[in-house]
């Protein structure tokens, strides 16, 4: 049961990751990404991180990509024009990508010599609360400095979206 | 059987049950809307289809069924059809994790009325609604015609902005809980305050009440924000385009997101299943209630003169009249008087939707995000310091 919901969700998210790219027209990539998000919730729902998998779904599928829709909703994104690929990224692309994944399993497989790569029981119980305490005592710091860049970039766009006094029109 | 086969028979049990119940409360919610707006612009509303136009959803229901189903030539073809779908969908599925009342015990088997207890219920349901908003968009866009497309935009615009002051003011009954289950929320509101003023949210928490039940109306689409489906500017809006079933899934999404904030609404601030009144004998209201209507239509039966009349008034007598001696049988009334207070509750606030409806004007479109923005957002915000820092105080 669980190997099968796995592939199911992990299905999907690869699946939608390829058509993000494949597919030509904005809106349809920008749904693929929302696919992928919702299979990764689901993906964390059988870790039994709830929490997590609902935040993931609220915060990445309903709100940035809902206004990653809406934005190109309100510029009506045309499908792009495929042009022909260069030649560099045709020839050095794929080795390249492949020695990445390469690269990417050894370095998890000596880290987490064991298939164990999760705990469950780190989750386990009211994995809320858990979250809550560990982002204000352990993780304050990292938590704080988030905070504090995405105050930044709200600040930036207002000023980047404030007419200037002198901007007749 | 073993305790999955269990779980899973009980849960298909429930799943229909509600599902039967909400379909139907959906047809005649619209009916009721109809009754009501007829009503409060002084004329009759629906009176010829059936006994008291009671058949009109069913008249509905067939008309939306064999209307011509056009297609529009701009539209973006597998979008168009699917936009209904996950409208329709977003709409029904957070029914899930709402509880109507408390343990119900059916031949040795106790399970609890609600589909699917949740321990992050709350948040399941925002996060259902946060993503309603791609039916509407994809509606809007993918209908290839200006109109629809400005609704679209606009809806999209309008729920986002309203999310944020919707889930402020969510968080503070669940600060003063300490639970992210709607089930704890309503058990942590039992008792009264000198006796006499049940323990709710709504009193304690009445800035945060005030702000949810504003963004519950802008999020579900609704007058005085029905901006999205503005007739006099955008024809329809978002659902322009769509005719038919397809209109009716709509059409149905937006009661059943109706139904849902209702359904929060009373879970939250109002104590659910919970009675208001602190007796013993608040067991007796239902059937106070269900006597009461039995005599009202006793009174239309003598003064009215239809056929058809004459016929139906005794049979809603004769079932008010079951329902009244029902909840004097003691099996009956332990699990049934919490889905009696919990839908009488519902019932207020849906009525409350479409009293509004027929009450307000519309706002302008930049006078309601300037609204949602300047006015709602700081003010739940404020609620939410403030009730965190009395929690806090108290908890130390």
């Amino acid at each position: 049961m669980d190997a099968v919901l796995f592939f199911l969700f992990a299905g999907i998210a690869l699946a939608g990751a390829i058509n993000l790219i494949r597919e030509s027209h904005p809106i349809y990539s920008a749904l693929s990404l929302v696919a992928v998000m919702g299979a990764l919730a689901g993906l964390y729902l059988m870790l039994g991180a709830e929490f997590i998998a609902v935040v993931q779904i609220i915060v990445y599928a309903g709100a940035i990509m809902v206004l990653f829709v809406f934005v190109l909703m309100l510029v009506n994104a045309a499908p792009e024009v495929k042009l022909d690929r260069s030649k560099m990224a045709k020839n050095v692309g794929p080795p390249l990508l492949t020695l990445l994944l390469v690269e990417i399993v050894a370095v998890l497989r000596g880290k987490y010599p064991t298939s164990d790569l999760v705990h469950p029981s780190l989750l386990s119980g009211d994995n809320t609360r858990q979250i809550g305490k560990l982002l204000f005592s352990k993780f304050l710091l990292p938590f704080e400095v988030t905070s504090i860049l995405i105050l930044v970039a709200i600040m930036g766009a207002v000023v980047l979206g404030k007419r200037r006094p002198d901007d007749s029109r | 059987m073993s305790p999955f086969q269990d779980f899973l028979v009980a849960s298909l049990i429930k799943i229909a049950l509600v599902l039967f119940v909400l379909l139907t409360a959906l047809a005649y919610i619209v009916w009721i809307e109809r009754k009501i707006a007829g009503r409060i612009q002084n004329r009759w509303g629906p009176t010829q289809t059936g006994p008291h136009g009671l058949l009109q959803p069913l008249a509905d229901v067939i008309k939306f069924i064999f209307k011509e189903d056009p297609t529009p030539a701009q539209a973006e073809l597998p979008t168009y059809f699917i936009a209904p779908l996950i409208a329709l969908v977003l709409g029904l599925l957070s029914i899930t994790v709402i509880p109507f009342g408390g343990i119900v015990t059916v031949a040795g088997h106790s399970t609890y009325l609600q589909i699917s207890d949740l321990n992050v219920g709350i948040l399941f349901i925002l996060g259902v609604t946060s993503l309603g908003v791609y039916g509407i968009a994809l509606a809007g866009w993918s209908s290839g015609s200006k109109y629809a497309l400005l609704g679209g935009l606009r809806s999209s615009a309008q729920m986002i902005s309203y999310e944020l002051s919707l889930s402020f003011s969510v968080v503070g009954p669940l600060l003063v809980a300490g639970s992210l289950s709607l089930r704890d929320i309503v058990n942590a509101q039992s008792g009264y305050w000198f006796r006499v003023i049940p323990h709710w949210n709504c009193f304690p928490q009445a800035i945060a009440f005030i702000t949810y039940l504003i963004s519950a109306f802008a999020e579900t689409n609704r007058v005085p924000f029905d901006l999205p489906e503005c007739e006099g500017e955008l024809v329809a809006g978002f659902h322009t385009e769509y005719s038919s079933m397809k209109f009716a899934m709509f059409f149905t999404a937006e009661y059943a997101n109706m139904v849902t904030a209702s359904c929060l609404a009373t879970l939250l601030f109002m104590g659910g299943w919970l009675s208001p009144i602190n007796s013993q004998y608040s067991r007796f209201v239902p059937v106070v209630v269900f006597f009461a209507l039995a005599l009202v239509l006793a009174r239309f039966w003598l003064t009215r003169r239809r056929l058809i009349e004459k016929i139906v008034l005794p049979v809603f007598m004769g079932v008010c009249v079951l329902l009244g001696l029902l909840f004097l049988w003691p099996a009956f009334y332990t699990p049934a008087e919490g889905v009696f207070w919990f839908l009488a509750k519902v019932g207020f606030f849906l009525f409350l939707y479409i009293w509004v409806r027929w009450t307000l004007p519309r706002f302008r479109y930049d006078t309601l995000m300037e609204f949602g923005w300047k006015r709602l957002l700081p003010i739940s915000i404020a609620n939410l310091l403030i009730t965190g820092f009395i929690v806090a105080w108290r908890a130390s």
